[in-house]
């Protein structure tokens, strides 16, 4: 195993004791296979036990290890370092978001967001347990499957340039599940979401710029899911306004 | 929050990316390429058979929709992109941009009717 030394410059920030945040550089002994979480876990384990930082799969499954590697959104446990350029790794906390200490960001916009568009099955009918499961067709799983797979790892919101403009906007990883539950043959709960989705800060505040189907590291394509998102609210629009008796 | 009304302006900028996409490249291919190439016999005579077709009541709608829509997307993209730049005096880019539609919509409508 050939080992390399990296240093490593790291964003350091404790917003109660400093008034700016500062890099702060570490030379790490790193291996051949190493992810960028694995250098961070040597440097707390060896040389800072003070650096903050999230993380708890180590494979891409909880979404808790998103940063900006060398100024780009990542999962520092998918970042392999043999492939970045070689030189210096910058790492710093996801772009949009306050720093809460170190690497850590504070998640709470994100966390009414999501609650803002009801991410979860809203049936038609509540079914008593004695009815059974609400059974779903392979078809029907697949309509939906893709925006399901989302982490909530939030790199689509540092890569979103909108959500950097105008933070009010609800954003890449909430509209894609909002996506995902309306196109759930189960939900009947679009209409409670499009008062969110229908609005300036949904989808509308959406330039189609595309980068956070770009970073996602699991293929969710949110971009995607709001155009489409932005084709059905013009028809409800177009409905709403010239056949206003459709409205019940 | 109130339901916004962008699906008017998003609706129509819609509409025009796909004429854009679809319409464009052949009316670019027809005029500008197999026109001069003589494929519709020599200019003299195509210029004839051509105004003769766009006096075509019909194909004077479609052409005005195409151009209208094309124009109205072009506008809209324009005011995206701005804004994409941090300008941030939206209103403003807005009126300009979709007065320049609006406009260009109009000396075509002008110049279509003319025929
Ligand atoms: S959509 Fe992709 S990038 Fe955004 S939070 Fe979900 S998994 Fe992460
Ligand atoms: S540590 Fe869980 S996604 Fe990286």
């Amino acid at each position: 195993m050939s080992q390399r030394q990296i240093t490593f410059e790291i964003l350091r920030y404790d917003p109660e004791t400093e008034t700016e945040p500062r890099f702060q550089a570490y030379c790490v002994p790193c291996e051949e296979e190493w992810v960028v979480l694995d250098a961070l876990n040597y440097i707390k384990d060896t040389l800072d036990g003070t650096l903050n930082y999230r993380w708890s799969c180590h494979m891409a499954v909880c979404g808790s290890c998103g940063m900006m590697i060398n100024g780009e959104p990542m999962l520092s446990c998918k970042a392999f370092i043999r492939d970045l350029p070689a030189g210096t790794i910058k790492v710093e906390p996801l772009y949009h978001f306050p720093i809460e200490r170190d690497l850590v960001v504070v998640l709470d916009d994100f966390m009414d967001k999501l609650e803002s568009v009801k991410p979860y099955v809203i049936p038609k009918k509540q079914r008593p347990i004695e009815d059974g499961p609400y059974k779903q067709t392979p078809k029907q799983l697949h309509q939906y499957q893709q925006y399901s797979m989302c982490i909530n790892c939030l790199l689509c919101y540092a890569a979103c340039p909108q959500y950097g403009l105008t933070p009010e906007f609800i954003g890449p990883a909430a509209l894609a599940l909002t996506h995902r539950y309306n196109l759930d043959s189960r939900d009947k709960g679009r209409r409670q979401r499009q008062e969110v989705v229908a609005t300036h800060e949904g989808v509308w505040e959406c330039s189609f710029v595309g980068a956070c189907s770009e970073v996602c590291p699991k293929d969710v394509d949110p971009a995607g899911a709001i155009q489409q998102m932005k084709i059905a609210s013009t028809a409800d629009w177009y409905l709403e306004h010239l056949m206003p008796w459709r409205r019940s | 929050m109130a339901k916004s009304n962008k699906p008017i302006v998003w609706g129509l900028f819609a509409a025009g990316g796909t004429v854009c996409a679809f319409v464009i490249p052949v009316m670019i291919l027809i005029t500008g390429v197999l026109l001069p190439l003589g494929l519709f016999g020599p200019p003299e005579a195509s210029y004839e058979s051509m105004t003769r077709i766009v006096s075509n009541p019909v194909v004077k709608i479609v052409l005005f929709g195409i151009l209208f829509l094309a124009l109205w997307h072009a506008a809209h993209r324009l005011r995206i992109t701005v804004h994409d730049f941090g300008i941030r005096n939206d209103q403003l880019v807005a009126r300009a941009v979709y007065g320049f539609a609006g406009l260009f919509s109009l000396i075509a409508l002008v110049t279509l009717l003319s025929f």
